[in-house]
């Protein structure tokens, strides 16, 4: 045995002497970055070419009012996104997710307006409905055994009917709710924005700070102050840019004031930051991006991987149920298309232009975000363009097809880096 | 020498019609590599099925440090110390090291991961095995060579105050450095004072850490030795008929 224990072990290229400054953590990133982990850098630089051509074609793209009317717009469809984020997670999908927003926005037109039950009523009642059918969903996929491709894509067929027969074959139900509608259509009041601004700023710090000293306490290896100091200024600087964007006055009309953080905003915002820390901060989570990596090593390691399927169709159904109550507050009233057509589609080219990868495994409830974002700027951006119909569906598919070649080159970039 | 960690006495394993184990006995020493060897299809991988609780023994005695235990379920066999490096590792790519050590047994204060204990503790397990290849312990598998998987694996089992670490062909799969790190690992394992059960069909590798071999031979022990009483040559003919000279399997198929 002594020819082993003489063989030193052959140490990996030790990390060289500049690799603690901050050039050393830029470097890190660009080996990340090459490695195939492009993170939110692709939908980053989308956002910034996007506002530079749309800019360029239409000025009035870059002017508050339509900035205020991006952010409203991208609100059910970045909502949807980020539930379907679980799902990819887990190398899965949910063609479904569209028309289920569709049916639980059908139920809460139903119990607001033909039974005058209160908002919070609706609100239960269309959530509880995205529950039950993530539930089936989740149950079909993960116990029967059934391709989640297939068995959503039934219920892409079936709910387009339950929502037909919801809505009595095709009636359009108003809805007049004043909170429901607020949700998409209200604004905060410019004050309030500053605060929640400031909370969110200092909120964010602070976690940075706290986590940054625990590291430090057990003598671990930490973030360099100067990289957690542009972490929080680069917030602050982009917060409150669109802070004071959305204070601005928005109306033209003298007699009637128009401006504000729209309340999607924080509502979102809430929604991030919940569905963040579950996924980077429990066990679930950890959980859920263990088993779209490896089911079988997740099952070995005591993981209830079918539990943990149900539960990212659950999450996600719920997701589009909360994103079916804003496409009704947002037309202000529920009909046979609502959550149809090109919402799903949106919603999944979201999340991976955000940097969701289709094969699972890998993504955030962020990318959602920023993807919807993207998403909503190409579409907002044509329709000032005075493209028709043809060029945006054209377009919204390439966008997606580009979006996915991005995830297929770096995961195969990542495979080929190891 | 002291009780064995792991005996097992009289073992029998029948799939349906089919014998796979038949009144196999084993012992293993704590602070010792034993070198479980046999042709394909002589009951290694069902024996060590049998030891991880993944299936159940039909008759037979299963004792840790001389107490009778029951073993049901991988929970079970976890919780007696015993784990088991299987050859697929079972690593999740898309996490870091940290993360898979830890997987299905994560630390939290609250409902929060508490993920500084747990980097604190795997970095010291690395340590403790004196490996020294891996840049970060928050490295990303999938950036990670074939044989710090295997080690990542390795210390994986060991995180458990494990007694027993059966390693299930480890080096199968590696090149000549990447197999000597993981050998010179498994010898570490035993100096440490653990049990460590090797499964390998590489004669040298067996030479090269084990201090005895285990030679099963169609679903029975056709010999347990100590590495230095025997030749290479020797341990091949027990492998591949049951029996050398005086060691292994009488004529008949009743142990020697």
């Amino acid at each position: 045995m002594s020819a082993v224990t003489k063989e030193p072990a052959v140490a990996v290229a030790r990390p060289s002497a500049g690799d603690d400054g901050i050039l050393g953590y830029l470097r890190g990133y660009g080996r990340k970055v090459r490695g195939g982990d492009m993170g939110a850098l692709p939908a980053v630089a989308g956002l910034l070419v996007l506002c530079i051509v749309f800019g360029l074609a239409r000025p009035v793209f870059l002017t508050a009012p339509n900035f205020a009317n991006l952010l409203t717009q991208a609100g059910p469809v970045v909502v949807i996104a980020m539930g379907l984020v679980f799902v990819l997670l887990l190398g899965e999908i949910d063609l479904s997710a569209g028309y289920t927003s569709g049916v639980c926005a059908a139920v809460l037109a139903i119990m607001l307006t033909n039974n005058g039950f209160p908002w919070y009523v609706g609100i239960a009642a269309s959530l509880a409905t995205g529950l039950v059918i993530g539930l089936l969903l989740g149950f079909l996929v993960a116990k029967v055994g059934i391709p989640s491709f297939v068995v959503t894509l039934a219920a892409f067929l079936g709910f387009q009917g339950v929502v037909l027969w919801l809505l009595d074959e095709g009636t359009n139900i108003s809805v007049r709710d004043s909170v429901i509608i607020a949700l998409e259509n209200e604004f905060l009041p410019p004050l309030v924005g500053w605060g929640l601004a400031a909370v969110t700023v200092l909120g964010f710090a602070a976690v940075q700070l706290i986590q940054r000293r625990n590291r430090h306490k057990r003598g671990l290896k930490a973030d360099l102050w100067q990289v957690v100091a542009f972490r929080v200024i680069g917030l602050a600087v982009l917060v409150g840019f669109a802070v004071a964007i959305l204070n601005q006055e928005r109306s033209r009309n003298p007699l009637f004031s128009l401006k504000g953080v729209p309340i999607i905003v924080p509502l979102v915002g809430v929604l991030l930051l919940l569905w963040t820390f579950v996924l980077r901060r429990t066990a679930y989570g950890r959980h859920v991006y263990a088993v779209g990596g490896n089911k079988e090593a997740a099952r070995r390691a005591g993981i209830n991987v079918d539990g943990i399927r149900i539960s990212a169709f659950v999450i996600c159904s719920a997701m589009a149920s909360i994103g079916g109550v804003l496409l009704a507050s947002q037309a202000r009233s529920v009909d046979p298309n609502t959550g149809g057509s090109n919402v799903l589609l949106y919603a999944v080219a979201a999340a991976v232009i955000g940097g969701t990868s289709l094969f699972g495994g890998k993504g955030r409830v962020l990318d959602a975000v920023l993807g919807g974002l993207v998403i909503t700027m190409i579409i907002n951006g044509m329709g000032l363009v005075g493209w028709s119909s043809a060029y945006k569906y054209i377009a919204t598919g390439v966008v997606l097809l580009l979006a996915a070649s991005v995830d297929a080159f770096s995961r195969r970039r990542a495979a080929a880096s190891s | 020498m002291g009780t064995p960690l792991l005996e097992l006495r009289g073992i029998n394993k029948s799939f349906g019609p089919v014998q796979v184990l038949r009144d196999v006995a084993f012992t293993v020493q704590p602070g010792e590599v034993t070198a479980l060897v046999g042709d394909n299809g002589a009951g290694k991988s069902t024996l060590v099925k049998c030891i991880g609780g993944i299936y159940p023994i039909d008759s037979g005695e299963y004792l840790i440090e001389g107490r009778p235990v029951h073993v049901h379920s991988p929970r079970d066999a976890a919780q007696l110390g015993v784990e088991i490096v299987y050859q697929d590792l079972a690593l999740c790519d898309n996490l870091d090291i940290v993360q898979n050590m830890f997987l299905g047994r994560e630390r939290r204060s609250g409902m929060i991961l508490d993920e500084p204990t747990m980097e604190q503790l795997a970095s010291e397990t690395l340590a403790s095995l004196s490996v020294r290849t891996v840049k970060s312990v928050r490295q990303q598998v999938s950036s990670l060579s074939g044989g710090q998987r295997q080690t990542v694996a390795i210390a994986k089992a060991v995180l458990w105050n494990s007694k027993l670490v059966i390693l299930d062909e480890p080096t199968a799969a590696l090149g000549v450095a990447q197999t000597a790190q993981v050998l010179e690992l498994v010898r570490r394992l035993a100096d440490n004072g653990l049990a460590v059960v090797l499964i390998s069909h590489n004669m040298n590798d067996v030479f090269a850490v084990s201090d005895r071999i285990a030679a099963l031979y169609l679903g029975q022990m056709a010999a347990q030795v100590k590495t230095t009483d025997v030749t290479h040559a020797q341990v091949v003919e027990l492998i591949t008929s049951g029996r050398s000279g005086a060691l292994g399997l009488a004529e008949k198929g009743v142990a020697a």
